[in-house]
Parts: C-alpha cells; structure tokens; sequence
C-alpha cells in the first residue's frame, strides 16, 4: 500500500516534469545561453519554497509522517567531489539535455532514443563505482 | 479545453516541485532521482565488482516506484496533456538552426535531429547520446546527487557541499554548451 504512495508521487512529479519543459533538451540548451528566466524562475521558486519550508521544518522540530525523524542530514564536507563531480555531470546535462529524473519522463513519453541516454548513465554509475578509491574525495 | 495543453509556467512548475520535495520528506524519504541509477546497478548483480554496489537496495525500492511513477507521468503528459511543442526564445531558436542545423526550436518538445529513433544508426547522434548519457551517471554519483538531490533538496537544507556541486553543473553546463557544441556541431 505504501508504494502506492510512492507511485503517487512519481506520478505528480513526472507530469510537473513534462508539463513545465523542464524535460525539454530545448529548455536546457536555453538556460545555458542565458535565452529565458524560465528554468532559473522553476529552480528559483522551487528553491526559495524549499528553504522557508526546511527552516520551519528544523526550528519547530516538525516529524515526518509515523513520527519518523526528517531526511535532513547534513552532507559530507568536501570541495573536490562536488566540483569535479559536479562540472562532469553539468556537461552530460547540457549534452543529453535531460537529468536523472526528466530521463524516466522522457521514455514514459514515447522518446525511445532516451534509453540509450538511461543505459550510459547506469553504464556511468556502475564505471564510478569501479573507480571511486582511484578518485579525489 | 485547450488550456490543459498549455504548458505549465515557472511560478506553477517550481512550487509543486517544492510540494513534491516536502511529501517524500513527510514519508521520511529524501528528494533524489540519480540514486535510483546505483540502486539499478545493485539489482543487476553490480555487487560482485565493486562494494560501492553492496547494500540493501531492496531499501530503496520506494525510489523506483518514483521512477515508475514518473514513467507513466510522463505517458500521460505527453499523451493527454500537451501539444509537445516547446516554445523557446526564438532567438535561441534561430541560432541553433544557423550555427548548427538543429531546426526543430519551436516545433518540438526534443530535436528530432538528436531524439528520433531513426537517428540511432548514425554513430554521431549516438555517441553524444551515450557520452551525455555517461556523463550525467558518472557526474551525479561522483558529486553525490544531481538536480533533485543538489540544486533543490542540498540547496533547501542550506548544505554548502550542495552550492558547490550545483556551481559545479553550471560550469559543465556553460563549458559544453558555449565551449563544446560549436567543435561538435559548428
């Protein structure tokens, strides 16, 4: 019953995805040339939504459902893997056009060629997960 | 009826995203697609090549029924929801069709130049597909998250590491589109 839920949920989000271009290649490409506030106004809004939420959240000391703790942990300090890893994903992004989640959206649309995208990204994961001591941290 | 084709705004887009974050922390979840990619390779036996792989992913089963979810969000946007055209800056439009024959800004919802699947078989078109395709997977893991994870559940918990990885996607971005694309479609 429970992942039903979870359904739900994939669902909202796969049709925000799609019904706000935010799975568009073209939406991406323009927000990279600076050509339209929209992705900036999405991520924006979203963004300033999430903080004020997440700082009530913490100072009233509000549980999740089933008085279950809130998934707020902080994250590990590093410089060198949010950087590198971060500018390599920034390129696959502008590239593929699409990020992991608009990945899904875009196959439930029909683009099959999106599989091919979704095979080297898990092709991705697994090389990382092969290579991660070799790498800086 | 023609208004539920239109296509959603950025100050109704960016809100339900907020929504969508703040009920998988209601269900003591955490908002992140990329990490369904590792959980997929756990299933696949990935276990066996490298600890990386070695945990319980049957613990994130939750994460794919979101996957599952936006799978069919996706079928049935596109299918009862939209005109799958996305109107860009016409601007932008113009320049992808002179500078590198991408015609489609403004008539589709992807480049069929990229996106039809009559164009797997040209090892062009399919080789920025995988290495993108790479990139995002290697990227997001090796950063520790990538959209969702960073640019909106990191950056909402006021996490530095996520500010850096997010400024990290924009320099990868701003380097492949202003830097890379003219030697590979100019």
């Amino acid at each position: 019953m429970k992942y039903i839920t979870y359904l739900a949920v994939g669902i909202f989000f796969g049709i925000i995805m799609y019904k706000s271009e935010a799975a568009s290649w073209f939406r991406i490409y323009e927000m990279f040339e600076f050509g339209s506030f929209h992705m900036y106004g999405i991520i924006g809004s979203a963004l300033v939504l999430g903080i004020i939420g997440v700082q009530v959240i913490k100072r009233k000391g509000i549980k999740a459902f089933g008085n279950q703790e809130m998934q707020l942990k902080p994250k590990e300090k590093s410089i060198a893997r949010y950087l590198i890893g971060g500018i390599i994903f920034g390129l696959g992004w502008a590239l593929a056009g699409a990020c992991p989640g608009p990945m899904y959206v875009l196959a439930g649309a029909g683009f099959y060629s999106i599989l091919v995208v979704i095979a080297a990204a898990l092709l991705g994961t697994f090389v990382y997960g092969l290579v991660r001591n070799k790498l800086p941290h | 009826m023609n208004w539920i084709y239109e296509p959603w705004p950025w100050y109704v887009a960016g809100p339900l995203i907020a929504l969508t974050m703040f009920s998988l922390l209601f269900l003591g979840k955490q908002f992140g697609m990329s990490s369904n990619l590792r959980t997929m390779c756990s299933m696949g036996g990935a276990g066996k090549a490298a600890d990386f792989f070695k945990f319980d992913w049957k613990k994130e089963r939750w994460n794919l029924m979101v996957v599952v979810g936006a799978v069919i969000g996706g079928f049935l946007a596109s299918n009862y929801m939209s005109n799958n055209t996305v109107a860009i800056n016409p601007k932008v439009a113009q320049q992808l069709s002179q500078d590198y024959g991408i015609d489609s800004g403004g008539k589709a919802y992807l480049p069929p130049e990229l996106f039809a699947k009559e164009n797997l078989d040209d090892p062009f078109v399919l080789a920025i597909l995988i290495f993108g395709g790479f990139m995002v997977g290697f990227g997001a893991r090796y950063a520790g998250g990538c959209t969702s994870g960073h640019a909106i559940s990191g950056l909402s918990n006021l996490q530095l590491p996520s500010l850096i990885a997010v400024i990290g996607f924009f320099i990868g971005g701003l380097i492949m589109v202003h830097l890379i694309y003219p030697l590979i479609f100019g």
